[in-house]
């Protein structure tokens, strides 16, 4: 495993058009990701992790304006053509969506819908095709491979439909693979296998991984490192280990009292964040989370703040990380 | 799928039989007499008995019902009250021309509603998507018979490329007919293609959204590819319940056309018989004609089952 | 707050729906196609009105002495070929068309309404027969009906206008019954069932008034196709019959004359597509403003 970062996001922003006028959706992501390493994306809907993960795949609308700088290998992908990225999406990086029910063409087989990158990317017969197809099948545990390869997704449950969404992605080998809320759709039960799942097929290639998830559970049990998002931005980013230990943002503080918990009393009430997601489209000056954070100032107002080291490779976007991460602020 | 389809062609045989009683109903039952309709009102009443007689309009409603149910199974419709010669003949003569029309009219249709929709689909809020709807928002607004007027304006009146009007028939080989009907064709066509462009540009936008479309995406698939692949399998659907329905239209369409351009058809068959009180070739065009509609959109639900996969288990 | 996490919800969470109703007028104003098709419908309306009071010559005069007359200062599109004003004609072919057009969309929109609403509430057979019935009935165009009408009762305004009501009944119908189904699957439809009300009030306080934009936009709609049948019929002589004028029945004359006065088949027809394109451009217009949700890609 060399040292040199397989994908390298430097100061990425994304512009959508919306129809209430442009709104900033992504700024200032920064992150570095090595070869086998995995990053968890967490934060609310609206966060922009997804289109964080969609600019990574550049797939998104084309009214999208992006800055920064995204590099796989060393090579930039911002502005790429679209024939060229063609070539590695589904290939070097791949994803899979939160919804199994509809990500699938209902029209085509799954086994043409699994050997479809194969056949893509690689130039293989339609019978090779087919064949690695059913091999793929097999391998994340979609019972009767063989004999079900022929079958419409209509046929198959939710967490099955989950199981050939990811022998799609896998399909070519990929380097990354981008997994967007891979188990939300689920059910509890099938949400620890897919997962589990995941984790063994990244393993087992050495591939890297970007996890989103609105989930700290998910985040806490399948990733190296992570970083919270928060109207566009990051706000705290660190080693998984180390962001739990210590929780410098008033955010990533909420995010953590908010989750419910087994064994709570019962009658605990659930800690909820006041105040709701801001709009994209008319963020406030400053701080994004100004307007909901307990211990906001008035010079939280004035500039986005910068980041602030607090450990080892463990950043803070506030400038009260001296309250927040004070007696009795940490992670509670 | 033999459920789906064997309730399919139980529906089909029960909206003929409903579609009959109506025709009959309203064209034979209501009016009072045909004979006396035939004669006029000054007729004497024993002529009119006469007549009454020799039609066989003496005999009870029921029976007349099914003498008409039993002609039709064997393909003898009896004869036209004004000509005297055999209505099943007659109809024939003419669906030589009606047919080719439609069908025609029907493939333009098709080829410019999948043309323009899907060009305009994929160059979404584009300048040539915003000027080809512009387009078929005053397509669709034209009367067909006008812009039918229109086509016999331009290119017989001032270019003077093609008759007015009048069918050559097909004996003197295949093209000198088609000719004849490229301008009715076309003017049934233009208005209908309008209607179906829209449709298909929504379809195909509509399943340009669905989560499928962007895992083709993630696997490498170009835009192009993803259209042609995945999209406009999944867009057929709403663009072909349209089609069965435009057919319909279509059919009622060649009615007006064939005045228009004074062609021998079905419709003009229809129209004269009204005029002629020929009640009884007025019955059997008419039930030939929802005879046609019903079997077309029967033939589209069969191919709903044929491409898409779901139908045949859910046989609805 | 916990709105869906998919990957569009980033994106669309900032989008539609949200937009506080600021003054429909002022949004409607600003809606081009609304804005147009208003315009057109006005003008044809106007013409209508028009002529209740005033034309610039009888319609039903005949002058053969002026036949066919080119365009001058008493006469501005000339005279056809029985010496009468076009554009008198014109005027009062607008108040048949639209007479046609509001009788027949009251008659679908009437029968076909009831019925959609009864299929909602009762479900069932009641419902299915109802479908059966509706797709049935819609085997038969305006046209053929008018023909099977016209045959038995003999041609004129009556026989079209119940042929063509006819025919927009089951597009009401299904209509009606689809934005009526989703309205009973709401929760406030729920409520007020638990709360003992009756499917009769529930239909009349709760789903009529919440489908009535929709049933607007289909109105408007079907009016246009009512106008479009009228011409039709007009023009085959089955519907409007002389002396009453009517634009599909000046079509007809016309084209007799192509050849010597082509023009007399071009306004006639102009009339039709304006007034159908304004109607069609409204209905698409009030469909965005009405109901955003509603509001396919245009």
């Amino acid at each position: 495993m060399s040292d040199a970062p397989l994908i390298e996001v430097k100061d990425l922003g994304v512009r959508l058009n919306t129809s209430r006028g442009p709104a900033q959706a992504v700024r200032g992501v920064n992150f570095a990701l090595r070869r086998g390493e995995t990053l968890g994306l967490v934060g609310e809907s609206g966060c922009g992790k997804s289109v964080t993960a969609l600019a990574l795949m550049g797939l998104l609308p084309e009214s999208a304006v992006i800055s920064g700088s995204i590099r796989l290998d060393g090579a930039e992908l911002i502005g790429l053509p679209d024939a060229a990225y063609c070539k590695l999406r589904g290939n070097r990086i791949s994803m899979i969506f939160q919804e199994p029910m509809t990500a699938l063409n209902p029209m085509h087989t799954i086994g043409h819908q699994v050997a479809e990158p194969l056949r893509r990317h690689t130039g293989v017969s339609a019978a090779e095709a087919q064949l690695e197809a059913i091999a793929l099948l097999d391998r994340v545990g979609l019972p009767d491979a063989a004999k079900r390869v022929d079958a419409y997704p209509h046929q198959f449950s939710g967490g099955q439909r989950q199981r050939i969404t990811v022998a799609m992605a896998l399909a070519c080998q990929p380097d990354v693979l981008i997994a967007d809320e891979p188990t939300t759709a689920l059910d509890v039960t099938i949400q620890g296998q897919i997962l589990d799942l995941i984790a063994g097929l990244v393993e087992e290639r050495g591939m890297s991984m970007i996890l989103i998830s609105h989930d700290l559970g998910v985040i806490a049990e399948n990733v190296d490192r992570m970083m919270v998002m928060y109207g566009g931005t990051v706000v705290e980013s660190g080693a998984t280990d180390a962001v739990f230990a210590r929780m410098g943002h008033p955010y990533t503080q909420g995010l953590f009292r908010a989750r419910p918990r087994l064994g709570a009393r019962k009658g605990t009430r659930l800690k909820t964040i006041a105040g709701t997601v801001p709009e994209l489209a008319d963020l406030p000056a400053g701080c994004t989370f100004a307007d909901r954070c307990a211990i906001v100032e008035a010079r939280c107002r004035a500039a986005l703040p910068a980041v602030v080291d607090v450990g080892a490779a463990h950043g803070v976007r506030c400038i009260r990380t001296d309250v927040s991460m004070g007696a009795g602020g940490s992670s509670a | 799928m033999s459920v789906f389809f064997l309730r399919r062609v139980l529906t089909l045989v029960a909206t003929l039989f409903a579609a009959s009683l109506i025709i009959f109903l309203v064209l034979d039952a209501l009016p009072g007499n045909a004979a006396q309709m035939l004669m006029g009102a000054d007729a004497s009443p024993d002529a009119v008995r006469a007549l009454t007689v020799k039609l066989g309009l003496d005999q009870p409603l029921t029976v007349r019902y099914l003498l008409w149910i039993k002609g039709m199974a064997v393909g003898d419709l009896g004869n036209s009250y004004v000509y005297g010669t055999p209505v099943a003949g007659l109809i024939a003569e003419r669906l030589v021309l009606t047919i080719p029309l439609a069908i025609m009219s029907m493939l333009i249709t098709v080829v410019l509603a999948l043309a323009a929709g899907i060009y305009t689909a994929a160059n979404h809020n584009k300048l040539g998507d915003v000027g080809v709807m512009s387009l078929t928002q005053v397509g669709i607004a034209l009367p067909n018979f006008w812009f039918a007027i229109l086509l016999i304006l331009l290119f017989s009146v001032k270019l003077q490329l093609l008759s007015a009007g009048g069918f050559a028939g097909w004996d003197d080989g295949i093209w000198p007919g088609i000719r004849s009907l490229l301008l009715p064709a076309i003017s049934l066509a233009v208005v209908q293609a309008a209607i179906l462009a829209r449709v298909t540009r929504s379809a195909v936008l509509e399943v340009l959204r669905e989560d499928f479309v962007r895992t083709a995406r993630a696997k490498g698939l170009g835009k192009r590819e993803v259209l042609w692949r995945h999209v406009l399998r999944n867009a057929m659907i709403p663009v072909m319940t349209v089609m069965g329905l435009q057919f319909a239209n279509l059919l009622a369409g060649t009615i007006v056309i064939e005045n228009v351009f004074y062609l021998p058809g079905l419709g003009r068959l229809i129209f004269q018989s009204i005029a002629n009180r020929d009640l009884i070739v007025v019955r059997n065009c008419v039930m030939l004609l929802a005879a046609m509609v019903v079997t077309v959109n029967f033939v589209v639900d069969m191919l709903y089952a044929f491409i898409d996969p779901r139908i045949k288990v859910s046989n609805l | 707050m916990s709105a869906p996490l998919t990957a569009s919800a980033a994106t669309s969470a900032i989008a539609p729906g949200a937009r506080p109703v600021t003054g429909f007028w002022r949004r409607a104003l600003r809606h081009r196609s609304f804005v147009l098709g208003a315009v057109l419908s006005l003008i044809v309306l106007g013409a209508a009105l028009l002529s209740l009071v005033w034309t610039p010559w009888s319609a039903t005069d005949i002058d053969i002495a002026s036949k066919l007359r080119p365009p001058s200062a008493a006469h501005w599109l000339g005279t056809d070929v029985l010496g009468r004003d076009i554009v008198s004609l014109l005027l009062v072919g607008a108040r048949s068309t639209i007479m046609v057009g509001v009788i027949a969309v009251g008659i679908g929109l009437s029968f076909g309404v009831c019925l959609g609403l009864i299929a909602a509430a009762r479900k069932g057979w009641t419902e299915e027969l109802i479908m059966r019935m509706s797709d049935f009935t819609f085997a038969f165009p305006a046209v053929l009906s008018a023909i099977m009408l016209a045959a038995v009762a003999g041609p004129g305004m009556v026989t079209s206008i119940t042929a063509i009501g006819i025919f927009q009944i089951p597009t009401f119908v299904r209509v009606t019954r689809g934005s009526a189904n989703a309205i009973w699957a709401r929760e406030f439809v729920l409520a007020a069932r638990a709360a003992g009300k009756g499917s009769f009030r529930i239909t009349i306080e709760h789903v009529l008034p919440n489908i009535l934009s929709i049933l607007i936009v289909q109105a408007t709609i079907q009016f246009a196709l009512a106008i479009l049948a009228e011409a039709a019929l007009s023009y085959l002589g089955l519907g409007t019959q002389p002396p009453q004028p009517s634009w599909g029945r000046m079509l007809n004359d016309a084209q007799t004359l192509l050849f010597q006065s082509p023009m007399l088949a071009v306004y006639p027809g102009a009339a039709i597509a304006i007034a159908v394109l304004g109607l069609n451009l409204l209905g698409d217009g009030l469909r965005d403003l009405l109901d955003p949700r509603l509001a396919r890609e245009r």
